[in-house]
């Protein structure tokens, strides 16, 4: 259980700094103005199927938001830890590697949870004019939670290769919009190939959950993500085996 | 306790160490000494937990460090050179932390944390932020987090680095404490810390075991032959004489005098050859004052510098006569 240990030490960490606050406020504010100009949207212009009409960009534009601030927690994990030296110590108490990873993957999840939550008071306050069907709304949910999931397994392995933080943040962005991008040239690509890259790409595994469906496949894509970056951090963390501590 | 065996680590195409074997006894107070850059933070690493050898092999407790590392790092509490702490911790947050990490549950942890407290004197700054304490202070929080749990075995790289000096002495006094509790390994490019705390001192130079012995051992084995000094009330060079006419004694120095008005000398006789007794006897018989009589023990400063200037090589049991510039 000492991976809650390490994840409680985490979110001391953030809570203690102005950063998770700010983090906080940025992505609640725009959610929050996203969630509005969205319904304005929809209302004017006559919609009147939720999940597609509404959901669907109220989560689409979540998700730029989780692209904004995640890496933003993510980058400092290893790297701050790297860089002051600290990481020395925690190597020589008595716990696994698998266990500090954990832990601090952890500690972000549940800083992404916190982050999350907040965001339903909008559908609330919606529901409390109409009462929609909530299926689709927590499908969508389950689809962000999912993504941003799988964007901070990226950026707990970006942030494990380097003891610089602005390194580790901008190259998990540069993961994530690789990503994204992966699909967009599909006029050019061949076609076989454009079926391949939008089996990788992060972003249409995100949709179908954004307009209320749950797919299986979907799932295990992330699944799948999520634990190959968690891999590649724990081998990453073995590489002072050979090549040291600074 | 502690069981070093051909210790090599290799980073890249460069060796940090080099077969590096010891053994430190259970209870003891051991200096690992050597100039910056000796390997000894590497062979410190090694026996903590943090990685494992290229070669050879480590055991504390009877714990392989690598084959079980959780149980050997579960006896070792580590200093690490660069005491480095999570500064947005209160002290006796930070301690908990440590505590839980080392795996201590409740009642237990709770004691633990105070004993470090105590006996590091932290116990008036366990509320505040590790962020704003003097450096003084993170480094006994640094001693602290090793102390936790009561640890069989302490591993402190270079425990006394850049402290003022009544912070080193007092850093001594705490280790000098531990003695008995715990078996201590401590690494130092200060002669005389490994004097002042140790047991036994293994001096390595790049990458090398060059002795392992206790400073006074070392200092037998490296001289050539034994010296007393002298302080006698009476004429210079009438003492003198008198004094290399006796049997056994190979020179007669005569060294600045002190103060007092007393003559001083040092005597060089051969080695392992006690003429104290007759020294004494000749001053008495000639009815000068003897005002002071010592053996002259060779600095460590001495003995290492020796041994570093050495080409290396491994010492073996019978070289007793290592050659060396020494001339205290």
């Amino acid at each position: 259980m000492k991976f809650l240990v390490v994840c409680r030490r985490e979110l001391r960490s953030y809570f203690s700094s102005y950063i998770a606050y700010i983090l906080l406020a940025v992505f609640l504010l725009l959610s929050g103005y996203f969630f509005y100009s969205d319904l304005i949207f929809f209302i004017l212009f006559g919609g009147y199927i939720l999940p597609t009409g509404l959901w669907q960009y109220v989560f689409l534009d979540m998700r730029l938001c989780a692209l904004l601030v995640l890496p933003l927690l993510t980058m400092r994990l290893f790297a701050e830890e790297k860089k002051l030296g600290t990481i020395e110590l925690l190597w020589t108490y008595p716990v696994r590697d698998g266990e500090i990873v954990m832990g601090k993957f952890l500690a972000c999840w549940i800083f992404f949870l916190t982050m999350l939550l907040p965001t339903a008071i909008n559908p609330l306050i919606f529901y409390h004019f109409y009462q929609f069907a909530i299926g689709p709304l927590l499908a969508a949910y389950l689809g962000i939670f999912l993504l941003g999931t799988a964007f901070i397994a990226c950026g707990v392995f970006i942030s494990s290769l380097t003891e610089n933080q602005v390194v580790s943040a901008m190259a998990t962005y540069g993961i994530l919009v690789f990503f994204w991008f992966l699909t967009w040239n599909e006029e050019v690509a061949d076609e076989r190939i454009v079926h391949v890259l939008l089996r990788l790409s992060l972003f249409d595994h995100f949709y179908n959950f954004s307009r209320g469906v749950i797919d299986t496949r979907d799932v295990a894509f992330f699944a799948l993500f999520v634990s190959l970056f968690l891999f590649l951090t724990l081998e990453s963390l073995g590489v002072r085996k050979w090549r040291g501590v600074r | 306790m502690i069981r070093a065996e051909h210790l090599t680590k290799r980073f890249g195409t460069f060796t940090a160490i080099s077969d590096v074997s010891f053994e430190v006894e259970r209870g003891e107070i051991v200096g690992f000494l050597g100039p910056n850059g000796a390997g000894k933070t590497t062979t410190m690493r090694i026996l903590g937990g943090v990685f494992p050898p290229t070669a050879g092999r480590a055991v504390v407790a009877g714990y392989d460090v690598v084959k079980d590392s959780l149980r050997a790092r579960s006896i070792v509490g580590y200093f690490p050179e660069r005491v480095s702490l999570y500064l947005d911790l209160t002290v006796r947050e930070y301690l908990r932390y440590v505590a839980q990490m080392k795996g201590l549950d409740g009642g237990q942890r709770r004691a633990e944390i105070d004993r470090a407290l105590g006996s590091c004197a932290l116990t008036h700054v366990a509320h505040r932020l590790i962020g704003t304490l003097s450096k003084g202070y993170r480094q006994r929080v640094g001693i602290a987090q090793a102390l936790v749990g009561q640890p069989r075995v302490l591993i402190l790289d270079e425990p006394t680095a850049g402290l003022d000096p009544e912070q080193v002495a007092e850093m001594r006094r705490l280790i000098r404490n531990l003695r008995g509790e715990s078996t201590v390994i401590l690494s130092t490019h200060i002669l005389s810390e490994v004097e002042a705390t140790c047991d036994r001192v293994i001096i390595i130079n790049q990458g090398r075991i060059l002795a392992v012995d206790t400073p006074r051992n070392l200092n037998q084995r490296l001289r050539q032959t034994s010296q007393i000094y002298l302080e006698v009330l009476g004429p210079t060079d009438a003492v003198a004489r008198r004094l290399g006419a006796i049997p056994g004694v190979l020179s007669v120095e005569i060294s600045p005098s002190p103060a007092d008005g007393a003559a001083a000398f040092i005597v060089a006789t051969a080695k392992d050859r006690d003429l104290r007794a007759d020294l004494a006897a000749c001053i008495s018989e000639a009815q000068w004052g003897l005002q002071e009589l010592r053996p002259v023990a060779l600095s460590l400063e001495a003995i290492f510098l020796s041994l570093v200037n050495e080409p290396a090589r491994p010492p073996s049991p019978e070289d007793n006569e290592v050659p060396g510039r020494l001339s205290a």
